[in-house]
């Protein structure tokens, strides 16, 4: 309980003090020590949970389980390591010149905030709170998107606003037509939206009700996923705002959606006793997953590209989750996390790619590996992680999720392969030159540092020779949770 | 059902839904800024109306909580800080040509239309007399997506925005009279934050492109040019 207690304390802490002093010169500093303290709670609540099992907060307002203590833990893990870039990062922003002083306020104290949130949203049991938490995560980084202020950035802030803010009413009317089912049902009043309770009753509620309420709710924070079709702000918002704010957001606030997702589907899959929650999460999935690979190819800006590259993965998840087996659910979870880390590290080197060729344009970053060799190799590595080669960790959970879809629904794995191969295509096309190509004269190697992607990568490539048992364990009980029954 | 067989206090209840329904198909006709927000003012005071008449009813006092949050927030602070960046930005008095107001309005009837058939399941089952409302409730949220969708001006989005606000806060209180008080308060804090936000991008959109109008906002696409 006081390591929940801690671990929520020092984001909030941290928006605050950052308020005030994010533009001296060493809040970026300041900010890795307040996400350094966040981490250290959150491994220390990890561990607890781990030898005393699921806590449940006095007043029932924090349920924490295996399902999403791992995803707090790498929600630290991931605002952690980018703290670590976003400090020189911001710090050279700075001195070009593209943002000033009170800018940089926002941009550290926002920074906690948006981790701040996403902590409330992975910890709360109820749903409600859920819903408050994610929206809160869009304000806050709905300012970091427009950061730099150009017309490019404000539209793409606007849009996000827009289309973010009334996607995820439609969650909310689903929120509340949950809690209408759940009045029918449970006598506390003030119980109807917690998620402990509502999992009890879940097979006694009215199935209609949380049919037509899953719809909504899928829409809702499908669109925070990035789900085709209702994916625009995504690029757009990845693409515009400050790196680290991209590599944040791929990382940690879509899996925050997607798990929002999760968490309905397990109530409402009793409640119906049949496959249409499922189905409706392939369906979204495989449609955002094949879309995504086309519109791979056709993109100019690098980040752009990865964005896409980031609805195609959640695409792939949400697929996972809709299958629904063991197999498939733990291949998915993975998937989260291996995903994350290669996301961020992938954002990371294109933030400093972008730094050395001054433009965020695919067409005229060139030559990295010779100009900056470190940079170069990370750019490959990460982009070779991201499209499933061996022996990264993102091979394992594909391969992990192909064996589910061959045992349910082996017609579905030829448009599968063909969309990753689409998507290999797509980033290998424009990867070759950005790395290989010849330098234009003059380009000179900035200041990096590599040391967060190095980690990140060395931990995918960890998971993908040989995931440690406590993770294994931890994702086993999660898949147990989720779907009844493990594949260990 | 007849409503002459319903009770004095649920025949109010369904009047004032008619009439917050009413409100947004005003909207979504309204070409003036200035009358725009003066109609979502009008909005709100009739939601605030619903929530006091809601507690009397079902003698839910928390529900007067929400009721003040919603009379601040709905009738005084958003629709006078709307105003306010309107006279600031000088568009009080600026007309938007609307695409084609008789297939707006038709389109904003098939919409209620659907929230009545999408509500069908759930009024068979509600226990509460009120069984019309959540469709309505449905209909207020389609219809303020509708705005923020057929319409160009960032503040007429941010005011159909706001009500689908409005819908959603209906629909819970007419379905279950309301959320948990802790639910309450961290909407009502979106919102608030949210309407804060809106007036800062009103500004960097008028410094940027020198309208409000978010037709401009055009350089970002799916697919390069």
């Amino acid at each position: 309980m006081i390591a929940l207690g801690l671990t929520l304390l020092f984001p909030l802490v941290g928006i605050l003090l950052l308020g005030c002093i994010g533009h001296w010169r060493c809040a970026g500093g300041v900010n890795l020590v307040i996400s350094i303290i966040t981490f250290a709670a959150a491994l220390f609540l990890a561990i607890t949970i781990f030898e005393h099992g699921p806590i449940l907060s006095a007043g029932k307002l924090f349920y924490i389980d295996a399902f999403n203590v791992y995803l707090i833990v790498l929600n630290a893990f991931v605002g952690m390591t980018t703290a670590v870039f976003s400090g020189p990062y911001m710090a050279h922003e700075l001195k070009i010149g593209r943002v000033d002083d009170g800018r940089m306020r926002l941009y550290y104290s926002m920074y906690q905030g948006f981790l701040f949130t996403m902590l409330i949203a992975l910890s709360t049991n109820n749903l409600g709170v859920l819903w408050v938490s994610i929206e809160g995560a869009t304000l806050a980084t709905v300012l970091l998107v427009s950061l730099y202020r150009t017309r490019e950035s404000i539209e793409a802030g606007w849009k996000y606003f827009i289309i973010c803010g009334v996607g995820i009413s439609q969650a909310l009317f689903g929120t509340i037509l949950v809690y209408f089912a759940a009045a029918k049902t449970i006598p506390g009043k003030n119980e109807g939206l917690l998620w402990t309770v509502l999992q009890e009753h879940a097979s006694q509620m009215d199935s209609g009700v949380m049919a037509l309420a899953f719809v909504f709710l899928l829409v809702g924070y499908g669109t925070k996923v990035g789900l085709v079709p209702l994916h625009n702000w995504l690029p757009d918002a990845h693409s515009e705002g400050p790196t680290p704010m991209s590599a944040i957001l791929s990382g940690l606030l879509l899996n925050i959606a997607l798990y929002a997702i999760v968490r309905f589907k397990m109530l409402v899959d009793p409640a119906l006793g049949n496959h249409l929650a499922g189905n409706l999460m392939m369906g979204f999935g495989m449609l955002s997953f094949s879309v995504a690979g086309l519109l791979l190819h056709r993109q100019t800006d690098v980040k752009r590209m990865f964005s896409y590259s980031s609805i195609e993965h959640m695409g792939l998840m949400t697929f996972a989750f809709g299958i629904g087996g063991p197999l498939a659910t733990f291949g998915a979870l993975l998937h989260m996390i291996v995903h994350s880390l290669t996301k961020s590290a992938i954002f990371i080197t294109v933030g400093h790619a972008a730094h050395i060729a001054g433009t965020q344009a695919i067409g005229q970053i060139r030559g990295l590996i010779r100009t900056q060799p470190f940079v170069g190799w990370g750019f490959l590595i990460g982009t070779c992680a991201i499209a499933g080669f061996p022996p990264f960790g993102v091979f394992t959970s594909e391969f992990l999720l192909f064996t589910a879809t061959i045992k349910s629904y082996p017609w579905l794995v030829p448009p599968l392969l063909i969309g990753l191969a689409i998507a290999f295509a797509g980033l290998f096309r424009n990867l070759q030159p950005m790395v290989f190509g010849e330098p234009p004269p003059g380009q000179q190697p900035v200041t990096a540092n590599m040391w967060p992607v190095l980690l990140h990568l060395a931990l995918v490539i960890w998971l993908g020779i040989s995931i440690p048992t406590v993770l294994a364990d931890w994702l086993n009980q999660a898949t147990i949770m989720i779907i009844g029954k493990g594949v260990l | 059902m007849l409503i002459t067989t319903l009770s004095f206090p649920e025949q109010l209840v369904l009047t004032l839904a008619a009439l917050i329904l009413l409100t947004s198909f005003i909207m979504l006709a309204q070409v003036r800024l200035d009358s725009l927000i003066n109609t979502f003012a009008m909005q709100g005071l009739l939601l605030f109306c619903t929530t006091v008449l809601m507690a009397v009813i079902s003698g839910e006092y928390h529900l007067l909580i929400s009721a003040a949050l919603t009379l601040f927030l709905k009738v005084f602070f958003i629709p006078i800080r709307l105003r306010r960046l309107v006279i600031d930005l000088d568009v009080r008095r600026e007309v938007e040509v609307l695409g084609n107001p008789f297939l707006i309005m038709l389109f904003g009837t098939g919409l209620v239309l659907f929230s009545y058939y999408v509500a069908l399941p759930i009024r068979a089952l509600s226990l509460l007399a009120t069984r019309n409302t959540i469709a309505i409730s449905l209909a207020v949220v389609l219809i303020g997506m509708l705005i923020v969708i057929s319409r160009r001006k960032a503040v007429t989005q941010v005011v159909g925005f706001m009500s689908m606000e409005n819908g959603l806060f209906f629909a819970a209180l007419v379905s279950t009279n309301g959320m948990p008080m802790v639910v309450e308060l961290g909407i009502a804090f979106d919102v608030l934050v949210a309407a804060i936000l809106f007036g800062v991008f009103f500004f960097h959109i008028r410094t940027e492109i020198g309208s409000l109008d978010t037709d401009r906002l055009n350089r970002l696409t799916e697919v390069e040019k």
